[in-house]
């Protein structure tokens, strides 16, 4: 993995997946470990996401790196008019490593051609964003024991949700059985259906989540947006079909655990917090440690 | 009885030197005219469509003189005409037929569907990998997403 972008999240292996999970184990046990002193790394938010550049940035001091960059582009050179390729080519002199996010989809595909150094991608508009999918599999095979013949349910937007598409797409390699619960409107596009497909695995399609829960390893909640309904009558008709309270957690599985990408808003109530099933606080603390092991790995300062 | 068709065809046009390509679907005919910038330049061209053919039904053709295609021209044409062949002639005679395919790659011709794709916002030519030859669908490199048929457009 050494000096390998990560831009999508079929750019590394099923064993290299393993591998950055392993890590990030080690990483849990010693959290503090200064193997990147002589390195700078840098973050690029072309476009502001706090709770991610703050995973990274907490990452990287964890492990004594050196954090350049901007949060959010108006205080960048893109606001003068400058090319991505420009401003890849040139933070790339400055630094070890470039975390990038940005609004368009395909940036960070692109910067990772122009840049001399790796690149991970933070978030590509719609695309991928696969150091969340990777944490997501940390907390899934956490929690379970194993990422292999589990029954997983997607809650909410399928449509839009990047971290949906890429955990799906993931999650492809480990015989998982897929419970996919949405709006009409918002069910998971035939593009990332045709993956499961393609790996002859099993998908079921609900309206209703109440069915879900007594059957899965894993709910993995999203949030549901107002702005991709087309007819605002058919939001304000399903807003509130796709809360889940902690009453309705009777029948869940003892195994069971809820994730979420974070930030959520009402999706998940919050009586459902003191419940043990709760993981996402769990989930975004993961998400530092699986953001080490891929620093580490990629500036090859572990083997 | 396919080779006195094709005889037959050519006395017609009669072109010394110069492209056939044969075996357009009929409705296609007009768009790879388009796509080859052919009514823009200032060779002589025959077209026809709606003709018979034994192995289409109906099929179009279109003959430019003076003209012989780069490989990259060539790719052009698979997308809108998979059928069709191509056919070089040489002072009358047919020095080289081929069929036209649909490459595995698609470069700087196309355009990605995705309005939000980088590629539609900075100076990049657009690279597509062919996930379906039959269907013609087109999975972008940097965005991931699918240009299918249907949303194909090319690059002016």
């Amino acid at each position: 993995m050494k000096n390998k972008s990560l831009v999508s999240i079929n750019d590394f292996t099923r064993d290299e997946h393993h591998r950055i999970l392993d890590l990030a184990e080690a990483f849990e046990r010693h959290p503090k470990q200064r193997i990147l002193e002589e390195y700078v790394v840098a973050t690029l938010f072309f476009e502001p996401s706090t709770r991610t550049r703050l995973s990274f940035e907490s990452a990287a001091s964890r492990l004594g790196a050196q954090v350049i960059g901007f949060s959010d582009s108006s205080s960048s050179s893109t606001q003068k008019g400058e090319s991505l390729r420009d401003t890849i080519k040139t933070v790339a002199n400055y630094s070890d490593i470039i975390i990038m996010r940005h609004p368009r989809e395909g940036s960070a595909r692109f910067a990772s051609e122009v840049s001399n150094v790796p690149i991970v991608n933070a978030g590509d508009g719609a695309n991928q964003h696969p150091t969340q999918t990777l944490l997501d599999l940390y907390s899934i095979r956490k929690t379970q024991g194993t990422l292999d013949d589990l029954n997983i349910a997607f809650i909410g937007d399928l449509k839009y949700g990047r971290t949906v598409h890429s955990l799906v797409m993931a999650l492809c390699n480990y015989n998982t059985t897929f419970h996919l619960v949405s709006p009409q409107e918002l069910k998971l596009p035939s593009s990332v259906k045709w993956k499961i497909k393609e790996k002859n695995l099993v998908y079921h399609q609900y309206t209703d989540m109440m069915e879900v829960i007594p059957k899965a390893d894993i709910l993995y909640m999203t949030r549901i947006q107002k702005e991709r309904f087309s007819d605002p009558m058919e939001y304000e008709r399903v807003k509130n079909s796709y809360i889940l309270r902690n009453s309705m957690l009777d029948d869940a599985k003892p195994n069971m655990k809820i994730l979420h990408p974070l930030p959520r808003v009402n999706e998940i109530t919050v009586d459902v917090d003191e419940n043990p099933k709760a993981y996402y606080f769990t989930q975004a603390l993961n998400g530092v440690y699986v953001r080490q092991a891929i620093l580490a790995a990629i500036l090859g300062v572990v083997e | 009885m396919e080779k006195d068709n094709l005889r037959k065809e050519l006395k017609v046009s009669a072109i010394e030197n110069g492209t056939v390509i044969d075996h357009i679907p009929s409705n296609n005919v007009f768009q790879v005219i388009k796509i080859l910038n052919l009514d823009e330049v200032d060779n002589q061209i025959l077209f026809g469509t709606n003709l018979e053919s034994q192995k289409m039904g109906k099929k179009g053709i279109i003959k430019v003189r003076n003209k012989y295609f780069a490989s990259d021209e060539i790719n052009k044409i698979a997308l809108v005409a998979p059928t069709a062949t191509l056919i070089v002639i040489k002072n009358f005679e047919v020095t080289e037929k081929k069929k036209v395919s649909v490459p595995d790659k698609v470069e700087k011709f196309i355009k990605c569907f995705n309005p939000n794709c980088i590629t539609n916002h900075e100076n990049i030519p657009t690279r597509f990998y062919v996930i379906d030859k039959t269907d013609l669908k087109l999975s972008c490199h940097y965005c991931e997403k699918i240009t299918a048929k249907n949303n194909m457009t090319f690059m002016p």
